[in-house]
Protein backbone atom coordinates (compact mmCIF):
# COMPACT_ATOMS: atom_id res chain seq x y z
CA UNK A 1 0.00 0.00 0.00
CA UNK A 2 1.41 3.56 -1.20
CA UNK A 3 1.33 6.08 1.53
CA UNK A 4 -1.45 8.61 0.53
CA UNK A 5 -0.97 11.19 -2.66
CA UNK A 6 -0.64 14.10 0.39
CA UNK A 7 1.49 12.65 2.07
CA UNK A 8 4.15 11.67 -1.02
CA UNK A 9 2.93 15.73 -2.11
CA UNK A 10 4.62 16.87 1.23
CA UNK A 11 7.65 14.56 0.95
CA UNK A 12 8.30 15.96 -2.54
CA UNK A 13 7.64 19.74 -1.59
CA UNK A 14 10.49 18.92 1.60
CA UNK A 15 12.86 17.57 -0.93
CA UNK A 16 12.72 20.55 -3.04
CA UNK A 17 12.94 22.95 -0.15
CA UNK A 18 16.56 22.04 0.21
CA UNK A 19 17.14 23.73 -3.09
CA UNK A 20 15.83 26.88 -2.30
CA UNK A 21 15.90 29.05 -5.43
CA UNK A 22 18.79 26.88 -6.88
CA UNK A 23 17.20 26.14 -10.65
CA UNK A 24 20.04 24.21 -10.96
CA UNK A 25 19.85 22.01 -8.32
CA UNK A 26 16.03 21.44 -8.81
CA UNK A 27 16.63 20.53 -12.82
CA UNK A 28 19.49 18.28 -11.99
CA UNK A 29 17.23 16.90 -9.45
CA UNK A 30 14.21 16.39 -12.03
CA UNK A 31 16.65 14.68 -14.26
CA UNK A 32 17.79 12.40 -11.55
CA UNK A 33 14.28 11.45 -10.88
CA UNK A 34 13.81 10.78 -14.58
CA UNK A 35 16.58 8.10 -15.14
CA UNK A 36 15.03 6.77 -12.27
CA UNK A 37 11.97 6.00 -13.76
CA UNK A 38 10.43 2.44 -14.10
CA UNK A 39 11.48 1.16 -17.67
CA UNK A 40 8.73 2.27 -20.43
CA UNK A 41 7.59 -0.70 -21.89
CA UNK A 42 8.35 -1.28 -25.30
CA UNK A 43 4.69 -2.54 -26.23
CA UNK A 44 3.51 0.80 -25.25
CA UNK A 45 5.29 2.97 -27.69
CA UNK A 46 2.84 3.46 -29.77
CA UNK A 47 0.93 6.51 -31.08
CA UNK A 48 -2.12 5.61 -29.24
CA UNK A 49 -0.21 6.47 -26.01
CA UNK A 50 2.02 10.06 -27.11
CA UNK A 51 0.77 13.19 -26.02
CA UNK A 52 2.29 14.99 -28.93
CA UNK A 53 3.61 18.34 -28.09
CA UNK A 54 6.18 21.33 -29.64
CA UNK A 55 9.14 20.35 -27.65
CA UNK A 56 9.32 16.89 -26.10
CA UNK A 57 7.54 13.76 -26.54
CA UNK A 58 5.76 12.48 -24.25
CA UNK A 59 4.24 8.72 -23.76
CA UNK A 60 2.04 7.65 -20.90
CA UNK A 61 0.23 4.10 -20.34
CA UNK A 62 -1.78 2.80 -17.51
CA UNK A 63 -2.33 -0.60 -16.34
CA UNK A 64 -5.24 -1.53 -13.86
CA UNK A 65 -4.66 -3.93 -10.80
CA UNK A 66 -7.79 -4.68 -9.13
CA UNK A 67 -8.51 -1.36 -8.22
CA UNK A 68 -4.92 0.47 -8.39
CA UNK A 69 -3.75 2.17 -11.35
CA UNK A 70 0.23 1.78 -12.21
CA UNK A 71 1.21 4.43 -14.66
CA UNK A 72 4.31 3.98 -17.30
CA UNK A 73 5.72 7.03 -18.79
CA UNK A 74 8.42 8.66 -20.93
CA UNK A 75 9.84 11.45 -22.52
CA UNK A 76 12.60 12.23 -24.94
CA UNK A 77 13.96 15.56 -22.81
CA UNK A 78 15.14 14.58 -19.52
CA UNK A 79 13.37 17.69 -17.57
CA UNK A 80 10.21 16.99 -18.99
CA UNK A 81 10.72 12.85 -18.04
CA UNK A 82 11.37 14.30 -14.47
CA UNK A 83 8.28 16.23 -14.38
CA UNK A 84 6.40 13.23 -15.33
CA UNK A 85 7.82 11.38 -12.69
CA UNK A 86 7.53 13.59 -9.84
CA UNK A 87 3.77 13.63 -11.18
CA UNK A 88 3.68 9.52 -10.85
CA UNK A 89 5.34 9.43 -7.40
CA UNK A 90 2.21 11.00 -6.11
CA UNK A 91 -0.78 8.12 -8.12
CA UNK A 92 1.34 5.69 -8.76
CA UNK A 93 -0.87 2.38 -7.65
CA UNK A 94 -3.69 4.37 -5.95
CA UNK A 95 -6.81 4.11 -6.56
CA UNK A 96 -9.15 5.97 -8.92
CA UNK A 97 -10.86 7.97 -6.28
CA UNK A 98 -7.48 8.61 -4.66
CA UNK A 99 -6.26 9.90 -8.22
CA UNK A 100 -9.35 11.22 -9.25
CA UNK A 101 -9.39 13.81 -5.66
CA UNK A 102 -5.54 14.54 -6.26
CA UNK A 103 -4.42 18.11 -5.92
CA UNK A 104 -1.55 19.27 -7.73
CA UNK A 105 -0.91 22.23 -6.45
CA UNK A 106 2.55 20.99 -5.06
CA UNK A 107 3.79 21.57 -8.39
CA UNK A 108 3.08 25.66 -7.74
CA UNK A 109 4.79 24.94 -4.46
CA UNK A 110 8.41 23.66 -5.51
CA UNK A 111 8.34 26.51 -8.12
CA UNK A 112 6.92 25.18 -11.31
CA UNK A 113 4.18 27.19 -12.08
CA UNK A 114 5.06 28.31 -15.06
CA UNK A 115 4.98 24.45 -16.55
CA UNK A 116 0.92 24.65 -15.61
CA UNK A 117 0.82 26.83 -18.38
CA UNK A 118 -2.76 25.93 -20.68
CA UNK A 119 -0.97 27.01 -23.81
CA UNK A 120 1.68 24.61 -23.57
CA UNK A 121 0.38 21.75 -25.35
CA UNK A 122 2.12 18.78 -23.64
CA UNK A 123 2.94 21.04 -20.53
CA UNK A 124 2.02 19.51 -17.18
CA UNK A 125 -1.74 20.42 -17.27
CA UNK A 126 -2.12 18.18 -19.98
CA UNK A 127 -0.75 15.59 -18.69
CA UNK A 128 -2.39 15.76 -15.20
CA UNK A 129 -5.73 15.95 -17.40
CA UNK A 130 -4.67 12.42 -19.10
CA UNK A 131 -3.70 11.18 -15.54
CA UNK A 132 -7.17 11.68 -14.25
CA UNK A 133 -9.06 11.09 -17.36
CA UNK A 134 -7.37 7.41 -17.72
CA UNK A 135 -9.03 6.17 -14.45
CA UNK A 136 -12.40 7.70 -14.72
CA UNK B 1 26.88 54.78 -39.16
CA UNK B 2 25.60 54.14 -35.64
CA UNK B 3 27.65 51.65 -33.78
CA UNK B 4 26.05 48.67 -31.63
CA UNK B 5 25.96 51.14 -28.50
CA UNK B 6 23.40 53.71 -30.33
CA UNK B 7 21.64 50.66 -31.73
CA UNK B 8 21.06 49.22 -28.36
CA UNK B 9 19.84 52.61 -26.96
CA UNK B 10 17.30 53.08 -29.39
CA UNK B 11 15.43 49.56 -27.86
CA UNK B 12 13.77 50.03 -24.81
CA UNK B 13 14.30 46.45 -24.21
CA UNK B 14 17.83 47.04 -22.89
CA UNK B 15 17.26 50.28 -20.58
CA UNK B 16 13.76 49.21 -19.37
CA UNK B 17 13.13 45.52 -20.13
CA UNK B 18 14.77 42.24 -19.47
CA UNK B 19 18.21 43.45 -21.69
CA UNK B 20 18.63 45.46 -18.42
CA UNK B 21 18.83 42.88 -15.51
CA UNK B 22 20.89 40.74 -18.55
CA UNK B 23 18.82 38.90 -20.37
CA UNK B 24 20.34 37.74 -23.77
CA UNK B 25 18.14 37.15 -26.35
CA UNK B 26 19.16 35.37 -29.06
CA UNK B 27 15.22 34.51 -30.91
CA UNK B 28 15.63 37.20 -33.76
CA UNK B 29 14.20 34.72 -36.34
CA UNK B 30 11.42 34.35 -33.95
CA UNK B 31 10.30 37.89 -33.19
CA UNK B 32 12.57 41.01 -32.78
CA UNK B 33 12.61 43.87 -30.00
CA UNK B 34 10.86 47.07 -31.02
CA UNK B 35 12.45 50.56 -30.88
CA UNK B 36 11.42 53.60 -29.12
CA UNK B 37 11.01 54.79 -32.75
CA UNK B 38 7.83 52.16 -33.86
CA UNK B 39 6.02 52.37 -30.62
CA UNK B 40 5.91 56.21 -30.68
CA UNK B 41 4.95 56.26 -34.05
CA UNK B 42 2.06 53.56 -33.29
CA UNK B 43 1.70 56.10 -29.93
CA UNK B 44 1.17 58.86 -31.68
CA UNK B 45 -1.59 57.72 -34.20
CA UNK B 46 -3.51 56.32 -31.65
CA UNK B 47 -3.18 60.16 -29.57
CA UNK B 48 -3.10 62.52 -32.42
CA UNK B 49 -4.94 60.87 -35.25
CA UNK B 50 -6.78 58.03 -34.85
CA UNK B 51 -9.44 57.00 -37.44
CA UNK B 52 -10.25 55.13 -40.00
CA UNK B 53 -8.62 55.80 -43.38
CA UNK B 54 -9.47 56.29 -47.26
CA UNK B 55 -13.01 56.61 -45.39
CA UNK B 56 -13.45 59.86 -44.30
CA UNK B 57 -13.77 63.80 -45.46
CA UNK B 58 -12.77 64.69 -42.27
CA UNK B 59 -9.24 65.84 -41.09
CA UNK B 60 -8.59 62.83 -38.99
CA UNK B 61 -9.41 60.45 -41.43
CA UNK B 62 -7.46 62.24 -43.94
CA UNK B 63 -4.43 62.44 -42.14
CA UNK B 64 -4.39 58.67 -40.86
CA UNK B 65 -4.98 57.97 -44.58
CA UNK B 66 -1.95 60.14 -46.10
CA UNK B 67 0.15 58.53 -43.36
CA UNK B 68 -0.79 55.43 -44.58
CA UNK B 69 -0.10 55.89 -48.41
CA UNK B 70 3.48 57.52 -46.74
CA UNK B 71 4.04 53.82 -45.07
CA UNK B 72 3.03 52.41 -48.04
CA UNK B 73 5.60 54.04 -49.85
CA UNK B 74 7.99 54.32 -47.30
CA UNK B 75 8.34 50.18 -47.44
CA UNK B 76 7.97 50.31 -51.17
CA UNK B 77 11.10 52.10 -50.99
CA UNK B 78 13.11 49.61 -48.81
CA UNK B 79 12.26 46.42 -51.10
CA UNK B 80 13.16 48.42 -53.98
CA UNK B 81 10.17 48.92 -55.40
CA UNK B 82 9.06 51.71 -57.76
CA UNK B 83 5.41 51.51 -57.58
CA UNK B 84 3.88 51.54 -54.04
CA UNK B 85 0.65 50.03 -54.93
CA UNK B 86 2.66 46.29 -55.57
CA UNK B 87 2.72 46.37 -52.12
CA UNK B 88 -0.39 45.12 -50.15
CA UNK B 89 -0.25 44.74 -46.20
CA UNK B 90 -1.26 41.95 -44.22
CA UNK B 91 -1.26 40.64 -41.07
CA UNK B 92 1.75 38.93 -41.55
CA UNK B 93 3.91 36.40 -43.79
CA UNK B 94 1.36 33.58 -42.98
CA UNK B 95 -1.90 35.56 -44.09
CA UNK B 96 0.15 37.14 -47.49
CA UNK B 97 0.92 33.24 -48.42
CA UNK B 98 -2.88 32.39 -47.41
CA UNK B 99 -4.26 34.62 -49.34
CA UNK B 100 -1.61 34.40 -52.54
CA UNK B 101 -2.77 30.87 -52.58
CA UNK B 102 -6.48 31.23 -52.02
CA UNK B 103 -6.23 33.61 -55.24
CA UNK B 104 -3.97 31.69 -57.29
CA UNK B 105 -6.83 28.37 -56.81
CA UNK B 106 -9.00 30.45 -58.54
CA UNK B 107 -7.37 31.39 -61.60
CA UNK B 108 -3.81 30.20 -62.44
CA UNK B 109 -3.80 26.76 -60.43
CA UNK B 110 -5.62 23.55 -62.38
CA UNK B 111 -6.18 20.47 -60.47
CA UNK B 112 -3.43 18.26 -61.21
CA UNK B 113 -1.04 20.72 -61.27
CA UNK B 114 2.16 20.46 -59.72
CA UNK B 115 3.42 23.05 -56.89
CA UNK B 116 7.41 23.17 -56.18
CA UNK B 117 8.53 23.72 -52.59
CA UNK B 118 12.29 23.44 -50.51
CA UNK B 119 12.72 21.25 -47.78
CA UNK B 120 13.84 24.16 -46.13
CA UNK B 121 10.32 25.59 -45.51
CA UNK B 122 8.67 26.87 -42.69
CA UNK B 123 4.80 25.06 -42.26
CA UNK B 124 3.71 28.91 -43.37
CA UNK B 125 4.81 28.29 -47.01
CA UNK B 126 3.77 24.65 -46.85
CA UNK B 127 0.24 24.27 -45.00
CA UNK B 128 -1.06 26.56 -47.78
CA UNK B 129 0.27 24.33 -50.49
CA UNK B 130 -0.44 21.11 -49.45
CA UNK B 131 -4.20 22.72 -48.51
CA UNK B 132 -4.25 23.27 -51.82
CA UNK B 133 -3.34 20.01 -53.15
CA UNK B 134 -5.11 17.92 -51.37
CA UNK B 135 -8.32 19.57 -52.36
CA UNK B 136 -7.17 19.86 -56.08
CA UNK B 137 -5.35 16.57 -56.60
CA UNK B 138 -2.22 18.47 -56.92
CA UNK B 139 1.10 17.08 -56.60
CA UNK B 140 3.70 18.92 -53.96
CA UNK B 141 7.40 18.39 -55.34
CA UNK B 142 10.98 19.34 -53.46
CA UNK B 143 13.23 21.57 -54.63
CA UNK B 144 16.26 19.44 -55.67
CA UNK B 145 18.74 19.51 -53.17
CA UNK B 146 22.56 17.98 -52.50
CA UNK B 147 23.08 16.53 -49.13
CA UNK B 148 25.00 19.91 -48.59
CA UNK B 149 21.64 21.84 -49.50
CA UNK B 150 23.19 23.26 -52.80
CA UNK B 151 20.57 23.36 -55.72
CA UNK B 152 20.62 20.23 -58.08
CA UNK B 153 20.42 22.54 -61.04
CA UNK B 154 19.91 19.66 -63.92
CA UNK B 155 17.74 18.21 -61.92
CA UNK B 156 15.49 21.75 -61.05
CA UNK B 157 15.74 22.08 -65.19
CA UNK B 158 14.26 18.69 -65.88
CA UNK B 159 11.77 19.59 -62.84
CA UNK B 160 10.15 22.69 -64.71
CA UNK B 161 10.72 21.28 -68.42
CA UNK B 162 8.12 18.49 -67.40
CA UNK B 163 6.14 21.45 -65.65
CA UNK B 164 5.55 23.24 -62.49
CA UNK B 165 2.72 25.35 -61.89
CA UNK B 166 4.37 27.59 -58.93
CA UNK B 167 7.78 27.43 -57.28
CA UNK B 168 7.01 28.83 -53.44
CA UNK B 169 10.92 29.16 -51.95
CA UNK B 170 12.30 30.59 -48.91
CA UNK B 171 14.85 33.37 -49.13
CA UNK B 172 16.93 32.09 -45.79
CA UNK B 173 15.93 28.94 -43.96
CA UNK B 174 14.66 29.73 -40.41
CA UNK B 175 16.08 27.00 -38.76
CA UNK B 176 19.59 26.67 -40.47
CA UNK B 177 20.07 30.08 -41.53
CA UNK B 178 21.52 29.22 -45.29
CA UNK B 179 20.36 31.17 -48.15
CA UNK B 180 18.74 29.76 -51.27
CA UNK B 181 20.50 31.21 -54.78
CA UNK B 182 17.00 33.16 -55.49
CA UNK B 183 18.70 35.70 -58.47
CA UNK B 184 19.49 32.01 -60.33
CA UNK B 185 16.35 30.07 -59.10
CA UNK B 186 14.27 33.18 -60.38
CA UNK B 187 15.63 33.32 -63.88
CA UNK B 188 15.58 29.77 -64.76
CA UNK B 189 12.12 29.55 -63.39
CA UNK B 190 11.55 32.71 -65.85
CA UNK B 191 12.64 31.03 -68.67
CA UNK B 192 10.52 28.26 -68.64
CA UNK B 193 7.12 30.62 -67.19
CA UNK B 194 7.08 28.89 -63.78
CA UNK B 195 6.23 31.88 -61.23
CA UNK B 196 7.85 32.37 -58.28
CA UNK B 197 7.24 32.84 -54.58
CA UNK B 198 9.48 33.85 -52.00
CA UNK B 199 8.83 33.39 -48.41
CA UNK B 200 11.75 36.63 -47.26
CA UNK B 201 10.58 36.49 -43.46
CA UNK B 202 13.84 35.38 -42.59
CA UNK B 203 15.90 37.30 -45.06
CA UNK B 204 14.31 41.29 -45.27
CA UNK B 205 15.55 41.48 -41.66
CA UNK B 206 19.25 40.89 -42.27
CA UNK B 207 19.87 41.90 -46.37
CA UNK B 208 18.52 44.61 -47.85
CA UNK B 209 16.60 43.73 -51.38
CA UNK B 210 15.63 45.06 -54.82
CA UNK B 211 12.62 43.53 -55.78
CA UNK B 212 12.23 45.71 -59.40
CA UNK B 213 15.63 44.13 -59.59
CA UNK B 214 14.98 40.57 -58.19
CA UNK B 215 11.58 40.04 -59.88
CA UNK B 216 9.56 37.53 -58.39
CA UNK B 217 6.14 37.18 -59.02
CA UNK B 218 5.51 37.30 -55.07
CA UNK B 219 7.05 38.12 -52.20
CA UNK B 220 6.27 37.92 -48.57
CA UNK B 221 7.61 38.90 -45.04
CA UNK B 222 6.47 39.90 -41.61
CA UNK B 223 6.71 43.17 -39.60
CA UNK B 224 7.74 41.93 -36.40
CA UNK B 225 10.85 40.04 -37.71
CA UNK B 226 12.14 43.51 -38.73
CA UNK B 227 11.60 45.36 -35.41
CA UNK B 228 8.12 46.20 -36.02
CA UNK B 229 4.89 45.51 -34.59
CA UNK B 230 3.61 41.87 -34.57
CA UNK B 231 0.08 41.72 -36.98
CA UNK B 232 1.38 43.35 -39.69
CA UNK B 233 3.17 42.00 -42.89
CA UNK B 234 3.30 42.27 -46.65
CA UNK B 235 2.68 40.51 -49.91
CA UNK B 236 4.52 42.05 -52.54
CA UNK B 237 2.57 41.06 -56.60
CA UNK B 238 4.55 42.19 -59.32
CA UNK B 239 3.10 44.49 -61.95
CA UNK B 240 1.69 41.20 -64.13
CA UNK B 241 -0.23 40.04 -61.02
CA UNK B 242 -1.53 43.46 -59.62
CA UNK B 243 -5.04 43.28 -60.15
CA UNK B 244 -4.93 40.24 -61.91
CA UNK B 245 -4.50 37.82 -58.74
CA UNK B 246 -8.21 37.27 -57.50
CA UNK B 247 -8.92 38.33 -54.70
CA UNK B 248 -9.88 36.28 -51.69
CA UNK B 249 -10.66 38.76 -48.93
CA UNK B 250 -13.76 40.91 -49.83
CA UNK B 251 -15.43 43.65 -48.10
CA UNK B 252 -15.20 47.42 -47.05
CA UNK B 253 -12.52 49.88 -48.44
CA UNK B 254 -12.02 47.13 -51.75
CA UNK B 255 -14.55 48.01 -54.08
CA UNK B 256 -15.72 51.30 -56.59
CA UNK B 257 -19.25 49.97 -56.59
CA UNK B 258 -22.02 47.92 -55.12
CA UNK B 259 -25.24 46.36 -55.99
CA UNK B 260 -27.04 43.33 -55.38
CA UNK B 261 -25.86 41.89 -59.14
CA UNK B 262 -22.09 42.97 -58.95
CA UNK B 263 -19.51 44.45 -57.13
CA UNK B 264 -16.67 46.01 -58.87
CA UNK B 265 -13.23 46.31 -57.14
CA UNK B 266 -10.97 49.37 -56.60
CA UNK B 267 -7.37 48.86 -58.76
CA UNK B 268 -4.51 48.39 -57.03
CA UNK B 269 -2.98 47.60 -53.61
CA UNK B 270 -6.63 48.99 -51.53
CA UNK B 271 -8.19 45.89 -54.10
CA UNK B 272 -6.78 42.83 -51.38
CA UNK B 273 -7.06 44.83 -48.30
CA UNK B 274 -10.50 44.83 -47.57
CA UNK B 275 -11.65 45.60 -44.28
CA UNK B 276 -9.93 47.78 -41.60
CA UNK B 277 -6.05 46.99 -41.83
CA UNK B 278 -3.94 47.38 -39.12
CA UNK B 279 -3.11 50.99 -39.70
CA UNK B 280 -0.76 51.68 -36.57
CA UNK B 281 0.87 48.43 -36.90
CA UNK B 282 1.98 49.66 -40.78
CA UNK B 283 2.82 52.84 -39.00
CA UNK B 284 4.81 50.98 -36.61
CA UNK B 285 6.21 49.04 -39.32
CA UNK B 286 7.37 52.06 -41.62
CA UNK B 287 9.24 53.53 -38.18
CA UNK B 288 10.88 50.39 -38.07
CA UNK B 289 11.89 50.24 -41.49
CA UNK B 290 13.17 54.00 -41.65
CA UNK B 291 15.21 53.46 -38.72
CA UNK B 292 16.90 50.27 -40.54
CA UNK B 293 17.97 53.08 -43.40
CA UNK B 294 19.27 55.39 -40.90
CA UNK B 295 21.07 52.68 -39.47
CA UNK B 296 22.14 51.28 -42.89
CA UNK B 297 21.17 46.97 -42.86
CA UNK B 298 24.23 46.68 -44.67
CA UNK B 299 26.65 47.34 -42.46
CA UNK B 300 24.47 45.72 -39.46
CA UNK B 301 24.54 43.07 -41.68
CA UNK B 302 28.61 42.69 -42.01
CA UNK B 303 28.55 42.64 -37.49
CA UNK B 304 25.58 40.30 -37.40
CA UNK B 305 27.74 37.82 -39.77
CA UNK B 306 30.75 38.47 -37.55
CA UNK B 307 29.02 37.46 -34.97
CA UNK B 308 27.40 34.29 -36.25
CA UNK B 309 30.71 33.68 -37.62
CA UNK B 310 32.41 33.66 -33.97
CA UNK B 311 29.51 31.77 -32.24
CA UNK B 312 29.78 28.75 -35.12
CA UNK B 313 34.10 28.63 -34.05
CA UNK B 314 33.52 29.16 -30.72
CA UNK B 315 30.36 25.81 -31.20
CA UNK B 316 32.42 23.74 -32.95
CA UNK B 317 35.58 23.96 -30.89
CA UNK B 318 32.86 22.23 -28.34
CA UNK B 319 33.21 18.32 -28.84
CA UNK B 320 29.75 17.43 -27.72
CA UNK B 321 27.95 20.22 -30.27
CA UNK B 322 26.84 19.18 -33.68
CA UNK B 323 26.38 22.72 -35.52
CA UNK B 324 24.04 21.81 -38.62
CA UNK B 325 25.31 23.18 -42.26
CA UNK B 326 28.12 23.57 -40.46
CA UNK B 327 30.54 25.80 -42.33
CA UNK B 328 28.31 27.00 -45.03
CA UNK B 329 27.42 30.50 -45.16
CA UNK B 330 24.72 31.43 -42.45
CA UNK B 331 22.26 34.44 -42.24
CA UNK B 332 20.69 35.22 -39.15
CA UNK B 333 20.25 32.31 -37.49
CA UNK B 334 22.57 28.51 -36.40
CA UNK B 335 20.75 25.24 -35.24
CA UNK B 336 22.74 22.70 -33.30
CA UNK B 337 22.15 20.17 -30.83
CA UNK B 338 24.19 18.59 -27.68
CA UNK B 339 24.88 14.77 -28.64
CA UNK B 340 22.84 12.62 -26.68
CA UNK B 341 20.70 15.44 -25.11
CA UNK B 342 17.31 16.73 -25.95
CA UNK B 343 17.32 20.25 -27.63
CA UNK B 344 14.30 21.08 -24.79
CA UNK B 345 16.97 19.85 -21.80
CA UNK B 346 19.67 22.19 -23.04
CA UNK B 347 17.27 25.55 -23.47
CA UNK B 348 15.78 24.82 -20.39
CA UNK B 349 19.06 25.42 -18.62
CA UNK B 350 19.89 28.11 -21.29
CA UNK B 351 16.71 30.21 -19.80
CA UNK B 352 18.32 29.74 -15.90
CA UNK B 353 21.62 31.34 -17.17
CA UNK B 354 19.67 34.28 -18.55
CA UNK B 355 19.57 33.14 -22.26
CA UNK B 356 16.44 32.88 -24.77
CA UNK B 357 16.88 31.00 -27.83
CA UNK B 358 14.43 28.71 -29.44
CA UNK B 359 14.79 25.11 -29.14
CA UNK B 360 12.00 22.08 -31.15
CA UNK B 361 11.30 21.91 -34.73
CA UNK B 362 10.72 25.73 -35.31
CA UNK B 363 8.03 24.82 -37.21
CA UNK B 364 9.73 23.16 -40.06
CA UNK B 365 9.24 19.66 -39.39
CA UNK B 366 9.73 18.24 -43.16
CA UNK B 367 13.16 19.28 -42.24
CA UNK B 368 13.41 18.05 -39.05
CA UNK B 369 12.46 14.58 -40.78
CA UNK B 370 15.48 15.42 -43.34
CA UNK B 371 17.51 16.04 -40.77
CA UNK B 372 16.85 13.09 -38.20
CA UNK B 373 15.82 15.26 -35.37
CA UNK B 374 13.37 15.82 -33.14
CA UNK B 375 14.37 19.27 -32.83
CA UNK B 376 17.52 21.70 -32.55
CA UNK B 377 18.73 24.69 -30.53
CA UNK B 378 18.48 27.58 -32.67
CA UNK B 379 20.56 30.93 -31.83
CA UNK B 380 19.59 33.48 -33.80
CA UNK B 381 20.86 37.27 -33.96
CA UNK B 382 19.70 40.78 -34.31
CA UNK B 383 20.98 44.17 -35.44
CA UNK B 384 21.97 44.96 -31.45
CA UNK B 385 22.99 41.19 -30.79
CA UNK B 386 27.05 42.14 -29.92
CA UNK B 387 30.14 39.68 -29.08
CA UNK B 388 29.50 40.15 -25.67
CA UNK B 389 25.74 38.07 -26.20
CA UNK B 390 27.79 35.71 -27.54
CA UNK B 391 29.89 35.24 -25.27
CA UNK B 392 27.36 34.80 -22.25
CA UNK B 393 25.61 32.63 -24.40
CA UNK B 394 28.92 30.18 -24.63
CA UNK B 395 29.60 30.48 -20.98
CA UNK B 396 26.07 29.99 -20.15
CA UNK B 397 26.12 26.82 -22.96
CA UNK B 398 29.57 25.27 -21.25
CA UNK B 399 27.93 25.45 -17.95
CA UNK B 400 24.62 23.81 -19.19
CA UNK B 401 26.94 20.73 -20.54
CA UNK B 402 28.04 20.60 -16.80
CA UNK B 403 25.00 19.58 -15.76
CA UNK B 404 23.72 17.53 -18.65
CA UNK B 405 26.67 15.62 -18.97
CA UNK B 406 26.41 13.94 -15.37
CA UNK B 407 23.07 12.66 -17.42
CA UNK B 408 22.62 10.14 -20.01
CA UNK B 409 19.13 10.22 -22.17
Amino acid sequence: MPETPELIAETIVQEFSEFGDDWTLKYEFLMEQAIHLEPFPDTYRLDAFLIPGCQSQVWLAVERTENRYHFFADSDALITKGMIALLLRVVQDQTAAAISATSFDYITKIGFHNQLSPTRANGLRSMIQRIKQTVV
Amino acid sequence: MASINDIRAAFPYFSQGPGATGYVYLDNAATTQKPFAVLEAMNQFYIHSCANIHRGVHRLSQSASIAFEDARGITAQYFGVNNPQQIIFTSGATESINLLAQGLAKSHLKPGDSIMLSVLEHHANFLPWQEWAHAHQGTLKTLPLTSDFEIHWPELESHFKSGIALLSITAVSNTLGIRLPLEQIINIAKRYGVPVCIDAAQLAAHQYMNLDTLQPDFLVCSAHKLYGPTGTGILYLAPSWLNTLPISKTGGGAISKVSWEKTEYVDGALRYEAGTPNIAGVLGFAAALKKLQQWDLATCEKHEQQCLNYLEQQLIQIPEIIVYAQGKPKIGSLSFNVKGHHAFDVGSFLDRYQIAVRTGHHCTQPLMTHLNVSGTIRVSVGIYTSQDDINAFINALKKTLVHLLKYHA
